[in-house]
């Protein structure tokens, strides 16, 4: 090896990787189809002004979760927990960008145009998917609510007449199924582990329960997107299904966690709206990007 | 004997994960990790070893279960095998021009 | 580092007691398959000095990769455009699975994960330095991947032909994956570079300080380096130091020309009678004050370990005791 030129490295790299390869069987890396990094983006369609509003709302719920979940890569409980929940950020980062290209294509802004440089009272999330990290049981009560609740939507929206609201779906709801699967066997471990893990996961549920219903209010939008969006309340009973069948394994009773006093959240995220802890979340996202207009990355 | 890296007492206890990359393909060992059950076990195994479309199916399991052989008895292990050529096609030469055999 | 465990599996049974003739011969028998270039696999006999080399240097590899996420893993919150965003969180997982195989492959010499972890938290284990450098700027992304990861590969490619085992198949896989880093590194340096003034401004800044430490990381000269003889001779190391760094900046250079930026060093040319880079010298103070724990991020990077690994606790607790529960509901129903 001792011959060879330092401006080859290259090329013995790439011999001791085949070599290596060769031994050690081979590791196959690299086979994605590029062009699938945006589900649906190929499709050249245009939202109309109300089908964009609409992947307006599930393309920020996806953001901000994502944006959520992505502080816990290397904060996590354990080593194998980081990757466990960047997939997760990543799966959802993947769905935002889907969405917001769709929703841009309506007014001729890209992706970063919506998720750089459009205010607060602009975004159109739901509260849940604002609420802080909070203790690990937090984050897991969060991602039980969501995932279950992203499940019954876009398993209905998947079946959408807008053929590339249907394209993103088809691919979220597999991605989400595993998220759900994630977040249940954890709650199942919380509530069953200790009496730490358990008073911790009851506390994070009574925490975040009240941003349930938001999820599933109609509003106008949705009179106007009949056949393209499913109607939210009609997701209700598919959600309680699911989510009683795991608090019971879970051994847990809504009274252990569902506080008569404390009532609803007023969650007015689709219309702008937000809980305090969604600004200081969106400077620091976009701090960057703003710094630079008219730049590119 | 079990396989290396077992050590008894660790807080979560280590898994051996074997990879199917293809269809028609056997499993194959790929690494180790932590999970505290099997079920966990297998999603973590998901998580960190198939990030890049590398498999199609999945084996975990504990490493205190699997028994393997001892290298420092290799030569009583495996020294039957050989002496015996006539177990390999090639040691029959008589039939090497005839076709189709 | 090297504490009990590690030596109990060089003798698994209390009866195998070896004798100086009988380790003479399992020591010509390791030395015969580093010789025919064959690798050594865990349950195989091993002098105990090479399992010693291999634990430090598997473990401190595995926690370079873990602390590594860190200098990163603070600008993922404010990646300038989403799919920054999203590859650069992708590449901080990453490190967390390569810091997972190599764990797993020091593993297999007979040290836990729990007892790695505990040398780590508390600054008993070594890490690459580079990553106590802090990461001030987006450009610091691109620098990272261009010059820290490149040089990396550099250090870890001839290591897929380590004479350990899992060692060399940890590496492959790391390597398959490391080049996407490398990459999206040079990518994020072109982009900013051909960008605005502003943009181009910052990627030489972050190329100006990330360029000499990079270097630094081949360790230091070959007529300073104590250990490594003994590593090339075991055939754990199979490129010197100074050869390696040669080779690297080999690659350097005419990257830096398709990037437009400039490398920080007025003395670096092709000398065509040496057959080698002239270059300054490198400032190796600055690098002792870094490794001898020194550095700007330092005391941050182990703090940071050390509050996930407490405040993960009880969660891991948790999963351990449900576990611990469903397996004695299963033998109450057996």
């Amino acid at each position: 090896m001792s011959d060879i030129k330092p401006r080859d490295a290259a090329a013995v790299a790439a011999a001791y990787e085949a070599e290596a390869a060769d031994v050690h069987g081979d590791v196959s890396v690299d086979e994605l189809a590029l062009s699938a990094e945006l589900t649906g983006a190929d499709a050249s369609a245009t939202a109309s002004d109300d089908v964009a509003a609409y992947a307006l709302r599930l393309g920020d719920d996806a953001l901000i979760l994502s944006q959520r979940l992505g502080w816990w890569i290397s904060r996590a409980p354990e080593l194998e927990e980081d990757m466990a929940l960047g997939n997760i950020a990543l799966d959802l980062l993947g769905h935002a960008r889907s969405l917001l290209h769709y929703a841009g294509t309506a007014s001729g802004r890209s992706e970063d145009d919506l998720a750089y440089w459009r205010d607060e009272h602009e975004f159109r999330c739901a509260w849940l998917f604002e609420q802080p990290n909070g203790d690990f049981a937090h984050t897991i009560a969060r991602g039980l609510i969501a995932a279950t609740w992203m499940q019954e939507l876009y398993t209905a929206l998947s079946q959408s007449t807008d053929a590339t609201l249907a394209a993103i779906a088809a691919k979220a709801v597999k991605e989400v199924a595993y998220h759900r699967d994630h977040a249940v066997q954890w709650t199942l471990r919380l509530a069953g582990g200790t009496d730490e893990s358990r008073r911790r996961m009851l506390v994070a549920l009574a925490d975040l329960w009240p941003y349930t219903d938001e999820l599933f209010r109609d509003d106008a939008l949705h009179d106007r997107l009949e056949g393209v969006a499913p109607r939210p309340s009609s997701l209700r009973a598919g959600f309680d299904e699911v989510w009683d069948a795991v608090l019971a394994e879970a051994g847990i009773v809504e009274s252990d966690f569902v506080h008569p006093r404390i009532g609803q959240s007023s969650g007015g995220g689709r219309h702008g709206n937000h809980s305090t802890h969604l600004g200081p979340m969106l400077a620091e996202m976009q701090v960057l990007a703003r710094r630079h207009p008219g730049a590119t990355w | 004997m079990s396989t290396p890296g077992d050590v008894a007492g660790e807080g979560w206890p280590l898994y051996e994960v074997f990879v199917r990359a293809n269809r028609g393909l056997s499993h194959v060992h790929v690494g180790s990790l932590h999970a505290p059950d099997d079920d966990m076990a297998l999603r973590n195994a998901r998580d960190l070893y198939t990030r890049r479309n590398e498999g199609v199916s999945v084996w975990v399991v504990r490493s205190s279960a699997i028994t393997t052989s001892d290298p420092d008895q290799k030569g009583a292990f495996f020294e039957s095998p050989a002496g015996k050529n006539y177990r390999h096609a090639k040691y029959y030469e008589k039939s090497a021009e005839v076709p189709h055999l | 580092m090297e504490t009990e465990s590690t030596m109990t599996l060089t003798a698994p049974d209390a009866s195998a007691r070896i004798d100086a003739e009988q380790e003479a011969e399992l020591q010509a028998r390791f030395d015969a398959l580093i010789e025919a270039d064959q690798r050594i696999e865990p349950r195989d006999w091993m002098p105990d000095a090479y399992r010693k080399t291999l634990i430090r240097q598997i473990s401190q590899h595995a926690h370079s990769e873990i602390i590594g996420m860190q200098p990163e893993g603070n600008w993922i919150s404010r990646a300038p455009s989403l799919k920054r965003k999203a590859i650069l969180m992708a590449k901080v997982q990453d490190e967390a699975g390569h810091g997972l195989y190599l764990y797993s492959a020091a593993q297999t010499l007979g040290i836990s994960r729990d007892e790695m972890t505990e040398q780590l938290i508390t600054s008993r284990a070594r890490y690459s330095s580079i990553f106590n450098y802090p990461t001030p700027t987006w450009a610091d992304m691109g620098a990272i991947g261009w010059l820290v990861d490149g040089a990396a590969i550099c250090n870890q490619v001839p290591l897929c032909r380590a004479s350990y085992g899992p060692y060399g198949r940890a590496m492959v896989r790391i390597c398959k994956e490391e080049s996407f880093h490398q990459r999206q590194g040079f990518e994020i340096l072109l982009e900013l570079s051909q960008g605005t003034p502003e943009q181009h401004a910052m990627a030489q800044e972050s190329v100006d300080r990330w360029y000499w430490p990079a270097l630094m990381m081949f360790g230091p000269p070959d007529d300073e380096s104590p250990n490594s003889a003994q590593s090339m001779a075991w055939k754990i190391k199979r490129f010197s130091n100074d050869e390696l760094r040669q080779r690297f900046v080999g690659m350097l250079v005419p990257q830096a020309e398709v990037l437009g930026l400039t490398l920080p060093d007025p003395n670096l040319r092709w000398n065509e009678e040496r057959q080698a880079w002239d270059m300054s010298e490198i400032d190796w103070t600055e690098f002792n004050e870094v490794l001898a724990g020194r550095g700007p991020a330092n005391a941050q990077r182990i703090q940071h370990r050390r509050d996930a690994h407490e405040e993960g606790a009880w969660v891991r607790e948790a999963a351990a005791a449900y576990a611990e529960k469903q397996a004695a509901r299963e033998r109450v129903a057996a």
